[in-house]
């Protein structure tokens, strides 16, 4: 019998957009909810967004299984944190044990692109983003993902960050106020949408604040 | 000389069909400062007694988180009882990434004893010396144990080990038939006072104490200890006077080490020392 | 798409490649193709043919594909076949373990369904995949579930799912015509809609077909039967004629 399928690949792209944005005082993590691999979409309602620790949300676009597994090994390793310390991980300490743990990968990576959002131990807004072997940066906003692409140029624009090149380093959280911020995200994501055939169906979005955790949705084009 | 032939190390039977090394590990247990155990249809409260081994130090902890729905509170050798309590707690975050949901009680208490057992037949281990109540919640309700260093568990609705346990265990059977229907506040009152009974008159506070709940919709969690100060004063368990009329000296307990038994003559009973060795 | 661009799977082929003399699943042998699943009033339905294709040979005609798991799950399997019942295996073992400790826990559909997961990623972070993408359906404690898993271990739930050429051919139908509240009857109608489709347009399908269904009170995998099909259409019998640019 003459071999008939493509060779295998232990990876495939099942898509998907994440943007985080750090303010003064708050944290807005959203993504889709679509899952896809190539042409199809397997589910409409598939949430990207998990919570690691009080002060820390990750959203994760990429490989489906890979980011699963990283999501377990993460929430694995903040319990065993919780046993041995008698608290909740900092946002800065999960983004660090983050790192640790895709680079641990770095040879056969997950095929994972994270932002990490939350809020630091002075309540100021925080975001990490991530490459899929590691480096990580802190920064005031970011955007990963199919749609991300579409999404950076118009944060950069929007939001004009200081350049991190700039002596002495400014701030890089943004001057947006909670609500501004949240709009800007749904306009991104309803951009990215039209555009995007890996970025639709709903926007799941998480607000961290002094308040704690809420959850906003929207619905996105379904084509 | 010697006292016994048959006790040097634990794969080694008495003619009398007895495993001396298990036995001592059991005493370690009853030397260790008391816990207490009970649960409702829907709760469990664990509670200990916690002593200082010096004026100058600060005591050991007792009680143990595993889970969201499991908790251990110990006696006996508090070092053991933490590679134990560890060990559970691996088990418990293995099964939930296999499984996502969480481990049966019952099935981890099994898998301790066993692990238990395994050294009273190794010639090159040492039993636990270290007694777990163990409470937990899951499909089929609350659940209290007891693990004990033979690899031996029993199931109990209230329970208590350690030293003194036998003056606890006395109020616990005097009252546990109205338990299964009690409110989470009055597993804790009755846990308070059961704690009280093995002070022996020593004033209950909440600075020589430990309690922690689990219960549906309540995950485990040991209570603060201004919580617990608190319900001391609510449920007014004062304790300071003499202890109840012909409370036994706690000492016969069930092992029967009471006839010339070559058993630990060398010590005396462990009730009257205050504090154990082992405990340190 | 261009993930194999992205992606460092070029380095893993050559990997595989220089293994003469491995034992690894490169490529399937005796295949099922689609399975359907979806959740109904009362709780899940699975549907899937009994064919097993040798490539693009039809070898076998009595494949079941469908199978309980336990009191509360039912898998349905396409892919290979082999690896499938080597998949059985492991589950039976699971069940019968969990069985065992007879202390009145279960696992349940979510529980296997993970389970199933980890078996199949774990296989794939070995470059040895099990090559099957699995339907997992099932009812515990009145909860509905009903989730897939594929041979890299993405997995995910949904009220209709289905596997191959079932997502191409049979998801749209579902996606348009699926309720929540669809009887027994309405929904086994629903299930031979999309088998009636992927029967006529995937050319590995067979017309002898099973329905499995799980509830509260238990599994029922129903006895083989065939759909009534029409081939006498105008574009069937002559397909050539109008098609202009076609061979």
């Amino acid at each position: 019998m003459t071999k008939q399928q493509a060779n295998w690949s232990p990876y495939d792209n099942n898509g998907g957009t994440c943007v985080a944005i750090a303010g003064a005082d708050y944290c807005v993590i959203a993504a889709d909810t679509r899952m896809s691999t190539g042409y199809n979409i397997l589910t409409r309602d598939y949430s990207k967004i998990i919570q690691l620790a009080d002060k820390s949300v990750m959203a994760s676009s990429g490989f489906q299984a890979d980011v699963r597994a990283l999501q377990k090994v993460l929430a694995a390793r903040h319990l065993i944190y919780q046993h041995q310390h008698n608290k909740q991980m900092s946002c800065p300490a999960m983004a660090q044990l983050l790192s640790n743990t895709l680079y641990y990968k770095r040879f056969f990576p997950y095929y994972a692109f994270n932002v990490l959002g939350g809020l630091d131990s002075e309540g100021k807004g925080c975001v990490f983003t991530y490459d899929a072997v590691g480096s990580y940066e802190r920064v005031g906003y970011s955007s990963q993902g199919s749609g991300s692409t579409l999404i950076t140029p118009f944060l950069d624009n929007q939001l004009k960050s200081p350049s991190p090149l700039l002596l002495p380093a400014k701030d890089a959280v943004t001057p947006l106020s909670e609500s501004e911020a949240i709009d800007l995200v749904k306009t991104c994501f309803a951009s990215a949408t039209e555009r995007d055939i890996y970025t639709g169906d709903k926007l799941e979005i998480v607000i961290l604040n002094a308040s704690g955790l809420r959850r906003e949705y929207m619905e996105l084009r379904k084509d | 000389m010697f006292r016994n032939q048959y006790d040097t190390d634990v794969t080694t039977w008495s003619p009398a069909g007895r495993l001396f090394q298990v036995e001592y590990a059991m005493e370690a247990v009853k030397q260790g400062s008391a816990a207490i155990g009970l649960r409702s249809k829907t709760h469990v409260v664990l509670a200990s007694v916690n002593k200082a081994s010096s004026e100058l130090s600060s005591y050991q902890k007792k009680i143990f988180k595993v889970d969201d729905h499991i908790g251990v509170a110990i006696a006996g050798l508090t070092a053991d009882g933490r590679v134990l309590s560890r060990y559970m707690r691996n088990e418990c975050i293995n099964y939930s990434y296999t499984y996502e949901s969480p481990l049966p009680v019952g099935r981890l208490v099994v898998q301790l004893a066993d692990k238990a057992q395994v050294c009273t037949q190794r010639s090159w281990k040492r039993p636990y010396g270290v007694g777990l109540l163990v409470g937990g919640l899951d499909e089929s309700g609350a659940h209290l144990y007891y693990n004990c260093p033979s690899g031996n568990y029993f199931e109990y609705q209230a329970f208590a080990i350690g030293s003194r346990s036998q003056a606890a265990k006395t109020y616990l059977e005097r009252k546990f038939e109205g338990f299964m229907d009690s409110s989470r506040e009055n597993l804790i009152k009755d846990a308070l006072f059961a704690l009280r009974e093995t002070l022996q008159g020593e004033k209950l506070t909440s600075a020589i104490c430990t309690i922690a709940v689990l219960g549906v919709g309540e995950a485990f969690h040991i209570l603060d200890q201004e919580t617990v100060q608190g319900l001391i004063n609510e449920f007014e368990v004062v304790g300071e006077e003499p202890p109840a009329p012909a409370d036994e000296p706690a000492a016969p307990d069930q092992a029967g080490d009471a006839e010339p038994s070559p058993a630990p003559a060398d010590q005396g009973p462990p009730a009257d020392q205050g504090i154990a060795p082992m405990d340190i | 798409m261009n993930v194999a661009d992205s992606s460092p799977a070029p380095a893993m082929n050559n990997l595989l490649a220089s293994n003469a003399d491995s034992q690894r699943t490169l490529y399937p042998y005796v295949t099922g193709t689609s399975v359907v699943g979806i959740k109904y009033k009362d709780g899940i339905l699975l549907a899937a043919d009994m064919g097993g294709s040798y490539g693009s040979t039809l070898r076998y005609k009595t494949v079941e594909r469908l199978k309980s798991v336990g009191k509360h799950s039912i898998i349905g399997a396409s892919g290979e076949i082999s690896d499938f019942q080597e998949i059985m295996r492991y589950l039976d073992e699971l069940i019968l373990y969990d069985n065992m400790w007879d202390d009145g826990n279960s696992l349940g559909p979510k529980e296997v369904h993970n389970y199933l997961t980890r078996v199949m990623y774990n296989r794939r972070n070995k470059f040895n995949p099990l090559w099957n993408s699995l339907v997992l359906g099932g009812v515990k404690n009145g909860q509905k579930y009903l989730g897939t898993v594929n041979m890299i271990g993405v997995h995910y739930e949904d009220d209709h799912v289905a596997t191959g050429f079932g997502n191409h051919l049979a998801r749209p139908i579902l996606r348009d015509e699926w309720h929540e509240n669809l009887t027994f009857e309405e929904g086994v109608k629903l299930l031979e809609k999309c088998m009636r489709v992927l029967l006529y347009r995937d050319r590995s399908a067979v017309n002898k077909l099973q329905i499995a269904r799980i509830t509260q009170d238990g599994v029922k995998v129903f006895p083989p039967y065939s759909l009534k099909t029409f081939w006498n259409f105008n574009a069937f019998q002559n397909p050539t004629v109008g098609a202009e640019g076609s061979w």
